[in-house]
């Protein structure tokens, strides 16, 4: 520990960096405590270190550091958080300290906020289905418990609306275990941390949710921590005391911002639109952080709202994120515009971990056929769209005018839903094959001919004929 | 010997280190990460570290193992899975628990268990022996004889080489040059940055067979081949790579998940065992060797993974078996590239890549080949990579350097996945540049009927692409029959053939007997359609035969009631469309009667 010595030898600040001289042995990535003349205390994290002088990150504002009167300590260890089960129910700002003026927590332990990567060999490859009660996530994009998906949005969309109907509706089935919640409000405005807590208190989700809050005017650099933080409290939750963790981290995006201006504070390399070459392996150091593992009771499954600048998925933030994810759930402000709620566009969304989640003993053995049978035909239908959008409804074949209908009637019904409105995985699957019976059994060719005897409803045929 | 400068991120500078050499292993700090020297600068070198660097500080030591960088070869290799630096994963979780911890070292093959060895009777007492050349064999699997080699480097007069139960590390002959004695063990082994040498390269002329319909029949990929598959992401990239290294008729394969998902590993993890290899019935991870460094783990590791993978391809390759090498994403690879790059400030080249990164991709796909090794073996090594450019975006510089070295292109297409039509291998775009090589394969093997097979499929794909541009401008109404049934047949070629679920026991796999079947049964369809609508029949009464659904339903066959399956097919499509044919006549002949009346 070098607790006793401090160094008044700042030699430089600039933007969220400080070079401190004649250090000579801070260890990289340990903590230091930065004391200003009038007696303030911040943190900062070790970023590069050499025998002459070290290299600091500031986690909060640089205001009031001067030169020549700031005295910086270096505590001989990584980022470390608190954790204890007493944190449920509670509210934190984005370094971890209670904002909610409940007072202090007893900490049972410390732990390091980087985590370490799981090894591959320990993990469990998810396969527990997670009834969301949305058609739209559980009949076609399946979550299971251990995944990671985000949710891909954009200014404007439904997204914080549809992350509380998840949290409010999420369930495993057959289990009357509840999820647990740990958000990460990564830079995001006061007006949506008090939607989301409003949300919690009123169906009760608080008492079994750990919150973490970096509000849109605090400090950027922040925002590096916040979701750590969240992640290594889920970590604590899932693998210490055995819960299901549902871990909510919103604005993604935010968070890559503020690495880019952590990187180009540096004087790095820039990447693709400025963002660091590394931002990858960061965001991944996150998002890998979800998962079973073996020997373990719980599970961490992540849901991660990514607003993508000017609606392109192809920006760096959503592109890295569906990367690493397992799939992504696809906002549409086409669906939004035809007043469809949540406005989940199944032909940009895919959840890879599906496969495991659903079938016979899980969800209904002809979960798949469906789920890759609406997916088909209701493709077919956007063709029958855009063709009918040059050549004119009238001029279309009889076939391509059934898709066309068939197309209205999967939006308004399958992917509309209420905010408040819970299907079974039953009733989402009842539904699709209402839908697919408006068309000819015979082109159904995504589902094996048993399941089509079994569900197929030739009265609705007839009817739409 | 020296001590730590500098450190930052993976990069540790370390000063006092003259003596040592590039590329050789050094153990960093008390806790002994491990690290590799990647620059020399007077007394300082920089190193680059396969562990976390958290926690070290300046002024700890910095110890050379004088050895270069190098992978561990011998029996009960088979069915392990490592980190990008050889470290038994399964090892480390005994020794760290569920995350990996720091510093931990790990003998990459068991040390204890001991194995049945038989000397080669051509190897003589006091005879000289050559690098490479054989000295016995270890039976590993039931199917994989583990040929024990003279290492690389080492020639001379052997002695004391005899049958006998040993591990890995026992001493089993010794090899005498100029007075310089070597011990011959089970195990040996090489360093990863350099390609194994080998007598001579062939020019491939078999195909790897992989039961995907669309690869084995439109973009094959010859064994000692290359090929890339680049596509963003949700485009089906790392099920190909799953799909090969689960059906392809490889002897051996190397998969290595490069800077991918945790869960990816895991699930191949779960299968693997017990899912059997279809040339020999026995359990898949039997013959895969897995090399796991996923986006969460140190970076340079990451880098190193792909080599350690090749280099394990290439010591079986030299057994004269043909070994299939899966690296998914060659991206990751080339972005750990990059963020090392950087922090050597290097000066950086497109996209902020190295410039030698081009060079690195041509290097590393050179590596594949179907040679005769040292041994005399024929084998080959084929290397599969999958690309992720940045938004889909091919012009993006790992796109670029790969497409300028593969031969095989699959291009995975994000509108075919969105539809979810999987594989998603666009058929318009993607190539094989191996048909020429392997048609004389396919012509002794199926005969000259399969390449004209294939052209035809071709030649209607390319065709209904065409159509469909004009349908999209004046509705597929406007079109005449012919060509109406032309974007039929075309779209039963592929919803019907092409598309391919992974997730389906019977449809997974596909015989190439089967695949033929396949073919032919629609392109039968096709011709006999053609000649129907020249006897008046229209498009919409053809789109709406009955034999049509059991077309679409030809993948649920199962291999084994294939022939039998594949005749009554056959003949149920000539027979609906003879009586449709009469049908017609008969209008015909009314029509001609009514004309003459």
């Amino acid at each position: 520990m070098k607790f006793d010595i401090e160094y008044k030898t700042l030699e430089s600040v600039a933007g969220p960096l400080l070079v401190v001289g004649k250090v000579g042995n801070a260890k990289y990535n340990e903590i230091v405590r930065i004391k200003l003349h009038n007696g303030e205390e911040r943190l900062g994290q070790v970023l590069d270190t050499s025998d002459t002088k070290a290299i600091v990150q500031v986690f909060g504002p640089t205001d009031g550091i001067n030169i020549d009167n700031t005295s910086v300590s270096f505590l001989g260890e990584t980022f470390m958080v608190g954790v204890s089960e007493e944190m449920l129910g509670r509210v934190f700002d984005g370094q971890g300290r209670p904002r909610d003026g409940s007072g202090e927590i007893a900490y049972r332990e410390k732990r390091d906020i980087n985590g370490e990567p799981i090894n591959p060999v320990s993990r469990v490859y998810p396969s527990d289905f997670i009834e969301t009660g949305i058609s739209a996530i559980d009949g076609l994009d399946t979550l299971v418990r251990g995944q990671k998906l985000p949710i891909f949005s954009s200014s404007g969309l439904p997204h914080n609306q549809l992350m509380a109907q998840i949290t409010r509706q999420a369930n495993v089935k057959n289990s009357s275990e509840e999820f647990a919640v740990v958000f990460a409000g990564i830079g995001v405005t006061y007006d949506d941390y008090s939607y989301f807590i409003n949300e919690f208190k009123k169906t009760g989700a608080l008492k079994r949710a750990v919150a973490f809050i970096n509000l849109a005017d605090d400090p950027s650099i922040e925002r590096i921590i916040t979701p750590r933080l969240a992640l290594t409290t889920a970590e604590y939750l899932a693998y210490e005391k055995g819960m299901h963790v549902l871990v909510i981290l919103t604005d993604m995006t935010n968070y890559a911002e503020a690495l880019r201006e952590l990187s180009s504070a540096r004087e790095e390399v820039p990447g693709r639109r400025g963002y660091p070459g590394y931002m990858y392996t960061d965001l991944a150091s996150l998002y890998e952080r979800a998962g079973i593992v073996k020997g373990k009771k719980g599970s961490i499954t992540q849901l991660d709202i990514v607003t993508m600048p000017s609606d392109d998925v192809t920006h760096p933030i959503p592109d890295l994120t569906g990367y690493i994810t397992e799939g992504q759930i696809f906002l549409s402000r086409d669906l939004v515009n035809k007043g469809i709620y949540p406005a989940v566009q199944p032909l940009g969304s895919l959840s890879r971990l599906m496969n495991n989640g659903i079938g016979a003993g899980k969800t209904r053995e002809d979960h798949k056929g469906v789920s890759d049978q609406l997916y088909g035909s209701y493709a077919k239908a956007q063709d029958a769209k855009n063709l009918s959008a040059i050549v004119g409804v009238e001029a279309l074949s009889e076939s391509d005018k059934r898709y066309l209908k068939f197309g209205d009637e999967f939006e308004k019904r399958f992917l509309g839903q209420g905010l408040y409105e819970r299907r079974s995985i039953e009733e989402t699957l009842e539904l699709g094959w209402e839908l697919l019976s408006m068309l000819p059994a015979e082109e159904l060719t995504r589902i094996k001919k048993e399941y089509i005897e079994k569900y197929y409803k030739k009265e609705t045929l007839h009817k739409a004929k | 010997m020296g001590n730590i400068e500098r450190i930052s991120g993976p990069l540790v500078v370390a000063k006092g280190m003259l003596g040592t050499r590039m590329y050789d292993v050094v153990k960093v700090g008390e806790e002994g990460l491990i690290g590799e020297i990647i620059q020399l600068r007077n007394e300082r070198a920089v190193i680059q570290v396969y562990e976390d660097t958290t926690g070290l500080q300046p002024g700890e030591e910095v110890k050379s193992t004088n050895l270069p960088l190098s992978v561990e070869l011998g029996p009960g290799i088979l069915g392990n899975i490592y980190d990008g630096i050889q470290r038994p994963l399964e090892v480390l979780r005994e020794k760290s628990g569920t995350f990996i911890g720091k510093g931990i070292n790990a003998d990459a093959i068991d040390r204890k268990k001991k194995w049945k060895f038989v000397a080669d009777n051509s190897v003589k007492e006091g005879s000289s022996v050559r690098q490479g050349q054989i000295l016995g064999h270890v039976q590993e699997t039931e199917y994989i004889k583990h040929y024990i080699m003279v290492p690389i480097g080492i020639n001379g007069k052997i002695s004391g080489l005899k049958d006998g139960t040993y591990t890995v590390g026992d001493v089993i002959a010794r090899v005498e040059e100029k007075g310089k004695k070597t011990e011959i063990r089970l195990s040996q082994r090489r360093s990863v940055r350099k390609p194994a040498p080998f007598s001579r390269k062939f020019r491939a002329a078999v195909p790897l067979i992989t039961g995907q319909r669309v690869i084995d029949m439109l973009f094959p990929v010859a064994k000692g081949g290359t090929a890339a598959a680049p596509g963003p992401f949700g485009s089906g990239k790392t099920v190909i790579q799953h799909q090969l290294a689960k059906w392809s008729d490889a002897d051996i394969i190397v998969y290595v998940g490069c800077g991918e998902r945790g869960n990816e590993m895991t699930e191949v993890l779960d299968e693997f065992p017990s899912l059997k290899d279809p040339k020999t019935g026995r359990p898949l991870i039997e013959r895969t060797i897995l090399i796991a460094n996923t986006s969460n783990m140190p970076v340079a590791a990451r880098e190193a993974s792909v080599y350690t993978g090749i280099t394990i391809a290439e010591y079986f390759r030299d057994m004269g078996y043909s070994v299939a090498i899966l690296a998914d994403s060659t991206s990751r690879w080339a972005e750990a590239m990059r963020e090392l790059s950087a922090r050597l400030e290097e000066m950086p080249g497109e996209e902020g890549y190295p410039a030698y990164l081009p060079k690195r991709l041509a290097e590393y796909y050179e590596r594949s080949g179907t040679v005769e090794s040292l041994a005399g073996k024929t084998g080959s090594v084929t290397i599969v990579g999958a690309v992720s450019p940045p938004g889909g975006d091919l012009s993006e510089p790992v796109s670029q350097g790969t497409l300028r070295v593969v031969k095989t292109f699959w291009a995975l297409d994000a509108a075919l996945a969105s539809s979810r039509h999987f594989p998603s291998i666009n058929w318009l775009t993607s190539y094989s540049l191996y048909h020429n090589d392997l048609e004389e394969w396919y012509i002794k093997n199926f005969g000259e009927q399969f390449v004209e097979n294939r052209k035809e499929l071709m030649r209607i794909l390319q065709k209904e692409a065409e159509l469909k541009d004009i349908v999209q401008l004046v509705g597929a109404e406007a079109l005449p029959s012919e060509e109406r049934v032309t974007l039929e047949v075309g779209r039963m070629i592929r919803e019907d053939f092409l598309r391919q679920s992974a997730f389906d026991e019977v449809d997974a796999y596909t015989s190439m007997k089967k695949q033929e079947f396949m073919v032919s049964s629609i392109l039968l369809f096709g011709r006999l359609a053609h000649d129907a609508v020249s006897a008046g029949a229209g498009a919409d009464r053809i789109a709406s035969m009955k034999v049509r659904e059991q077309i679409a339903r030809m993948k649920e066959i199962k291999e084994k009631e294939m022939e039998e399956a594949s005749k009554k097919l056959k003949h149920e499509i000539e027979s609906e469309f003879s009586s449709l044919l009469k049908e017609y006549r008969q209008e015909g002949k009314e029509l001609l009667s009514e004309n003459g009346r």
